[in-house]
């Protein structure tokens, strides 16, 4: 392979014959650069779905009561259903194994006020579990936390929105605002990275609320996470084990529909993820019709090539090249100019995307890159396939007689 | 220096074949310069080709040099073309993106010298037939004669035992055919053997000896007063 002089014989050739070397590096190089464009752009694509996904909790399954609708056990139809303090206990007593996190939330609306202006946002009385299950980031100050749960302390919890409507610069650590006729400590400002509705809440805790309430034990809602290594299927089974728990526990019928629902946010996410992935899919199929596109065309050109040197290949021989000589003529010359030009294509394609990076948001594609051993693999065939493309038609030209290639005219 | 023995040579074409030659016997002593003679389709190309190893006899045999030529595989063929042979065309074939220099030092690059060597001694011979001035031209830059001269330099270059010429002036003027082959006569009085296939009446008699072919035989085999061309 590293013979000098015919490495020198080859140079001189490509030199020589710009077009035709310049041609075919062209394909070669558009054929992988566009390919790695397409798949970095579907990968962008993924990503933008995953990150609207993955930035909450994705291992939760949301537990919600409704009305019976149908008769069971001695009671009649249209019983309303509603979770309390010990169903909380017996799903961590019963499912400790699988379960990581309970938060037991209780939505209401009451009046807000500090210093004689009223303020209307959604207020929701939770364990410290809703920090992990909804993505809260603390900015200033700590967050509900189990004494709070135990004390049932008037303290309370705002988002970044809510904080900049009451407090305008002010520093809300400390301060107290009125919720209905009660007064409440601000013990801690957060953000959400899920955008601007998700910074508009007030978080106080559930048992603060259920002394209010006369002393109810009553919740609206249980938010369950499942520990990841369930995998989809796990979960699955987890989520209709807790239903057919309750449904017991609450004397409920087991195919009652709405007594008890269940929404299960990795079900969503697995759905788009889905979808996200059949688009990468699609991409990747007209990403590789674009590498045998290239394909093709770096054969033609190979072809071509060898045809239009038949005769000089058919002098050196009358000239003493061995048929070896001539096979390892050609096909260095197609290594090295597929090879030169498909790294090429693969490092502007590469700096490409990675210059796109943050322009593309608008279009719902984010971080377009291409995994590097796929922009390597997909190069080193095209390669691979320039090499057989040359190998053929090299191998015919080598054993065509020298009369025959001289008498083409 | 060449000794052929009832040589037979047949094409097939479809379903019949043409016997092309038909028990050609013919030597050739060294230092000779011999013209083979025949029209179209006489079987004058195809025995050069056989003398050339570019094609194989059915039948006969073949002795270049005393050394039997037989059953000879491509690579054993394109090393005795390289040791044995040079090839003069009628349509020059130089190749096109290489200076006359580097044409001629061909050869001696699949005869594995080294770049140094192969110019100095590729300049030597651009030398002998006067286009030393030439030598970075490329073959588009020539005249139909400076081609050809080129041609016959590269020949040469590699020393051979025999040249083999077919039709060396069919595509050039008169003139310019005369200075080839007055070109080709100095090279046969260094000593060189040489056999030229022409058509051409004029050009045969410029050789020593001309052997005439017909349909596939030799009908006449004779010496000639050589046309000895001078001041060209």
């Amino acid at each position: 392979m590293f013979n000098v002089e015919r490495w020198k014989e080859i140079f001189q050739s490509i030199q020589k014959n710009k077009l035709r070397s310049v041609l075919s590096g062209t394909t070669v190089s558009l054929g992988i650069l566009i390919f790695i464009i397409l798949f970095g752009l579907g990968e962008g694509l993924k990503n933008s779905y995953s990150d609207l996904f993955l930035r909450q909790a994705n291992n939760v399954v949301f537990l919600y009561t409704g009305k019976t609708t149908k008769p069971y056990g001695g009671f009649k139809t249209n019983r309303r259903i509603e979770f309390d303090n010990s169903d909380i206990a017996d799903i961590k007593a019963n499912f400790s194994d699988r379960v990581e996190y309970i938060n037991p939330t209780i939505r209401y609306g009451d009046n807000i006020k500090y210093k004689l202006e009223s303020y209307n946002f959604s207020i929701q009385a939770v364990s410290p579990s809703n920090q992990y299950i909804e993505g809260n980031v603390l900015m200033k100050g700590r967050y509900i936390n189990e004494k709070d749960i135990e004390n049932k302390t008037k303290v309370v919890v705002i988002g970044r929105l809510v904080a900049r409507d009451i407090f305008k610069t002010e520093d809300p650590i400390g301060k107290f605002i009125n919720i209905g006729s009660r007064s409440y400590k601000v013990i801690g400002v957060f953000q959400d990275l899920d955008g601007d509705n998700e910074e508009s809440y007030l978080f106080l805790p559930y048992t603060t609320r259920q002394q209010i309430l006369m002393g109810s034990d009553k919740v609206g809602s249980i938010a369950v996470t499942f520990n990841p290594n369930l995998g989809g299927k796990g979960a699955v089974k987890l989520e209709n084990d807790i239903k057919t728990f309750l449904k017991k526990k609450k004397s409920i019928d087991p195919s009652d529909p709405s007594a008890i629902r269940v929404r299960n946010v990795a079900d969503e996410l697995e759905r788009s993820m889905q979808f996200a992935g059949a688009l990468q899919i699609i991409v990747a199929f007209v990403g590789i019709g674009t590498l045998i596109a290239g394909i093709i065309g770096i054969s033609n050109i190979m072809v071509f090539i060898v045809k239009e040197r038949t005769k000089e290949l058919g002098v050196r021989k009358a000239l003493g090249a061995q048929p070896s000589e001539i096979i390892k003529m050609i096909l260095t010359e197609s290594i090295f100019i597929t090879s030169i030009s498909g790294f090429a294509g693969m490092i502007i394609g590469i700096i490409t995307l990675n210059s796109l990076d943050s322009s593309l948001q608008e279009y719902f594609i984010t971080r377009p890159q291409v995994n590097l051993n796929i922009a390597f693999v997909a190069t080193l065939i095209l390669i691979i396939f320039g090499v057989i493309a040359g190998y053929i038609p090299a191998k015919r030209a080598a054993q065509i007689k020298p009369i025959v290639a001289l008498r083409d005219e | 220096m060449i000794k052929i023995d009832k040589l037979h040579k047949s094409y097939e074409m479809g379903s019949s074949s043409l016997h092309v030659l038909k028990g050609i016997d013919f030597n050739v002593e060294a230092g000779e310069l011999v013209a083979i003679m025949g029209s179209s389709g006489s079987g004058k190309s195809t025995l050069l080709n056989i003398l050339g190893m570019l094609d194989n006899a059915d039948d006969g045999t073949y002795d270049l040099d005393e050394m039997r030529i037989e059953n000879l595989d491509e690579k054993t063929a394109a090393e005795y073309r390289n040791k044995f042979l040079g090839f003069i065309f009628q349509s020059f074939n130089l190749i096109n993106y290489k200076s006359a220099l580097e044409n001629v030092a061909l050869p001696l690059y699949y005869q594995g010298l080294k770049r140094k060597d192969r110019q100095k001694i590729a300049l030597e011979y651009l030398d002998k037939v006067g286009l030393k001035n030439w030598s970075t031209h490329h073959p588009s830059e020539l005249s139909g004669g400076q081609k050809q001269r080129v041609a016959i330099a590269r020949a040469l270059a590699s020393n051979p035992k025999v040249l083999l010429a077919d039709e060396p002036t069919g595509a050039l003027d008169s003139t310019t055919s005369m200075e080839v082959m007055a070109l080709i006569q100095k090279i046969n009085n260094e000593g060189k053997t040489i056999l030229v296939v022409t058509h051409e009446h004029d050009i045969a008699m410029m050789c020593k000896r001309v052997v005439n072919l017909k349909d596939g035989v030799i009908v006449e085999d004779k010496k000639v007063k050589q046309n000895i061309i001078k001041n060209v």
